[in-house]
């Protein structure tokens, strides 16, 4: 634990230096230590070579997982850095969420199917992947509000304790983020229902896919913050940062 | 990245972008309003953020006269001098200088400088600047609320900002909190853009080291600013969430005007945590672009290469990445264990290396250079001295033992206001003084340029060079009055009165900067193609004020660096990076 006055570091910091080292590595590959004023000439570089170079959308879709996993960690840092405090009184976890959680699960495996449908050009796999996916994930959030409601309908309201507040507010998080993946998948649908070519939306469907993929791995790491299975090793970090 | 040898590249034909690709306006709405070109966004977000920086100079007006001439003004009370600090800190950090430099800078030079069409995700880029505007609005609507803006200061405290007795208590920080979180979704997005931009829209041949300096401060902040502001947003969330919803996140037990609250247990020190996760690498948000303009600036106008590229590349990546590790130097005072203190003022004081190796590579472009004193230039020189100037207290404050005697003193105004208001201030107007006529097509008016200099830095002097003295003297910040006491003598009141109407004074030189960018507008200087000879990109278009599209049919193609000014045996003392070697025909094939 941070104790009087450290600094609440432990997920934000090693989050920034995962960030760093990849950053590290792909400056690395930049050939930082060229000496331009010496150099003249066309000079060209992976990014012209076609195949190697991934599309800016899925670049950009990078860059913004990154930012989506900055906020995440800042919130899991603050988390572990109140639920040391005494006043925190850990709440039943609704046996829901573990439903709630395979179907997440089940919506992550429907996208990377309809992806690979998308590869082999099968539209009608297309189409039964996006809603499958879509469907599951709504049912996800589904889910997540009657979790809230059983919480409240126990007497754990969200302003009675700090880990109330926490649940509610990483759930709602969680599930925004979702809802603006369902944004982008209902749009991808909407493309493929009114006749587009698979090759129009394969980037789409891989996006969405990747998306999926990271909601689903950041909703593994909170629930395991939440049911408390990572307090050892939010345990174990603090005490090697303090 | 691979080199490709000279030889194998005849043959290679410029990179075309079709253009089924760009985005093209039907009506006059979406060609100036909705626009999804980044030079109409771009100087929209400047637009926009000059005009609410105009309402933050008005308040910084306010403020100084009530210090300088306490009691005269009697519309001034107490409450409202907490209001204007607030608002003046909050406006002039994120919704004047952030935005100016991203938005403004950023959008305009990004896709002119790498030799993009336009910025990748043009629509999203548009929706950007929309919800910034929101974002302002919503800020602005604070002064008409019931209650006022906050009055909590920039750094929006918990628990006093939210408690009664806060100026502002309901509407005023609900508000603020929420425009900030527009803000900060609208800044994502068009962070996003300048990110992959500078990735994947780089034209043929422009290398990473061969992109001007402009571009790497740009983007090296707009990496920063992803990262940081997501703290601000978890923040910004929480705290609203104590406020209306009484939470308690970071509100302890307390009671309030004799009643007791249901706050209980929440911790104040990790807002703080939180606010400066971003908040410092924000200093560095800022300063980053202005280093990379002002390297553009002195290049240019002294006729000579960027001295130790290299360097300042590798310079600008090393202070992002420490920047983030620096934070807690804010809250020497909050209490902390004596380590961390000692790790956070070595950071802290590590990062005058990186900013000591920029200010020397400066100082030495300028040597033997041919130095036109042009405007921009001027600026840059200020921007250079300034920049020391805040920089070398900041060496004072980053130690803990002399920064606690030192804190919430009138020095550590003196020392952030010299280090990331007047010398950003300084880099956004050379820049605006060395692009508007690529922007407009035609020069600002120099006889005004001139005057608004030389008011603006002689007087940022004279206001904030005795403020650094008020301050060792122990007068506090963010007091309305600081009425008798035994350590203020008599010569420090007449002092702040000096502040004060030199205050005045440099405000009333912007308004005469302001007249002349809308004068010049229509009746400035023909500028032509390329008015200072420089070498970058973005003064080779085919059309000034470049066209939507930026670039003829072609992409240009890059063959050299930004910085080829006064090379031996050339026809023109700069080289275009456009300009094929000696013996190279235009379309980039071996001879």
């Amino acid at each position: 634990m941070v104790g009087a006055g450290g600094p609440p570091v432990s997920a934000i910091i090693l989050f920034m230096a995962g960030l760093a080292a990849i950053a590290g590595w792909w400056l690395s590959q930049q050939r930082l230590t060229a000496k331009p004023w010496l150099e003249q000439g066309v000079m060209v570089d992976l990014r012209e070579a076609g195949t190697a170079s991934p599309p800016a959308a899925k670049i950009g879709l990078g860059v913004f997982l990154a930012v989506v996993g900055s906020l995440f960690a800042l919130f899991i840092s603050a988390y572990s850095m109140r639920m040391t405090m005494a006043d925190w009184r850990a709440l039943p976890m609704p046996r829901l969420l573990w439903f709630n959680t395979a179907v997440l699960v089940l919506s992550s495996v429907a996208l990377q199917w309809t992806y690979m449908a998308a590869r082999r050009d099968d539209i009608g796999g297309v189409i039964f992947g996006l809603c499958a996916g879509g469907a599951s994930a709504i049912t996800f959030l589904i889910g997540q509000l009657l979790a809230w409601r059983q919480l409240s309908a126990a007497g754990y309201f969200l302003a009675s304790n700090p880990a109330n507040s926490f649940f509610y507010l990483i759930t709602a998080v969680h599930g925004l983020h979702l809802m603006g993946g369902l944004v982008a998948l209902g749009r991808t649908t909407a493309k493929v229902w009114l006749g587009a070519p698979v090759a129009q939306v394969r980037l789409s469907v891989e996006l969405c896919a990747i998306y999926w993929h990271f909601l689903l791995l950041v909703w593994l790491v909170l629930l395991g913050l939440l049911t408390g299975w990572t307090d050892n090793v939010v345990e174990i970090c603090s005490q090697l940062l303090s | 990245m691979v080199d490709i040898p000279l030889d194998t590249v005849a043959g290679i034909p410029p990179a075309e972008v079709g253009e089924v690709e760009l985005y093209h306006p039907r009506s006059w709405w979406t060609r100036y309003v909705f626009s999804q070109d980044a030079k109409v966004i771009a100087v929209q977000y400047s637009i926009t953020a000059m005009a609410i920086g105009m309402v933050a100079l008005v308040l910084s007006w306010l403020m100084r006269l009530q210090l300088g001439f306490p009691g005269t003004f009697s519309f001034i009370d107490a409450n409202q001098y907490l209001q204007f600090i607030t608002m003046h800190g909050m406006i002039m950090v994120v919704y004047l200088l952030t935005a100016l430099f991203l938005g403004g800078f950023g959008n305009y030079l990004i896709p002119l400088m790498v030799g993009a069409r336009d910025m990748v995700f043009p629509y999203v880029n548009m929706l950007s600047y929309w919800i910034y505007l929101l974002a302002v609005l919503v800020l602005v609507s604070t002064f008409f609320m019931p209650g006022g803006p906050t009055g909590a200061g920039w750094t929006l405290y918990p628990p006093q900002a939210i408690l009664s007795g806060t100026p502002g208590q309901d509407w005023g920080i609900i508000l603020m909190l929420a425009s900030l979180i527009l803000f900060i979704i609208g800044f994502t997005m068009g962070g996003l853009n300048y990110v992959v931009t500078v990735l994947q829209g780089r034209t043929r041949g422009m290398t990473l080291m061969r992109m001007p300096l402009t571009v790497w401060g740009i983007f090296t902040a707009t990496v920063m600013a992803l990262l940081a502001f997501p703290a601000l947003f978890v923040a910004s969330v929480m705290l609203l969430l104590d406020r209306l919803l009484e939470t308690s996140f970071f509100m302890p037990t307390l009671v309030e005007m004799g009643e007791l609250k249901q706050y209980s247990g929440g911790s104040p020190i990790l807002f703080q945590h939180l606010f400066w996760f971003f908040g410092h690498p924000e200093v560095y948000i800022v300063a980053l672009p202005a280093f990379g303009i002002i390297s553009d600036l002195i290049s240019v106008h002294a006729r000579k290469n960027i001295f130790g590229y290299r360097m300042m590349v590798w310079a600008i990546v090393g202070i992002g990445a420490l920047s983030f590790v620096v934070w807690a130097h804010h809250m020497y005072v909050s209490g902390m264990n004596p380590y961390f203190g000692f790790f956070f003022a070595t950071t802290t004081l590590i990062i005058a290396i990186p900013t000591a190796i920029k200010v020397y590579n400066w100082v030495l472009t300028l040597w033997r250079g041919d130095i036109h004193l042009t405007i921009p230039m001027l600026f840059a020189l200020a921007f250079i001295i300034t920049f020391v100037n805040g920089g070398l207290t900041g060496l004072f404050l980053g130690n803990v033992v002399v920064d606690v005697p030192l804190s919430d003193t009138m020095f550590v105004v003196a020392h952030f206001h010299m280090v990331m208001g007047i010398a950003p201030i300084m880099a956004v107007f050379g820049g605006i003084y060395h692009w508007y006529p690529k922007v407009t097509g035609r020069m600002l008016n120099e006889a005004l340029g001139r005057f608004h200099f030389w008011v603006s830095f002689l007087g940022a002097y004279a206001i904030f060079f005795p403020m650094h003295y008020l301050g060792l003297l122990g007068m506090p910040r963010r007091y309305h009055d600081i009425g008798e006491t035994a350590f203020v003598p008599a010569s420090a009141h007449d002092l702040n009165a000096f502040m004060s109407v030199a205050a005045l004074i440099v405000g009333f030189a912007q308004l005469v900067f302001l007249f002349n960018l809308v004068w010049s507008l229509f009746k400035g200087k023909e500028a032509g193609g390329n008015p200072w000879g420089a070498a970058s990109l973005e003064w080779q278009t085919p059309e000034t004020p470049p066209a939507h599209g930026n670039w003829g049919k072609e992409l240009p193609i890059v063959y050299r660096w930004a910085y080829d000014y006064s090379v031996p045996g050339a026809p023109q003392d700069f080289v275009p990076q456009n300009e094929p070697p000696a013996g190279w025909s235009a379309r980039g094939a071996h001879p």
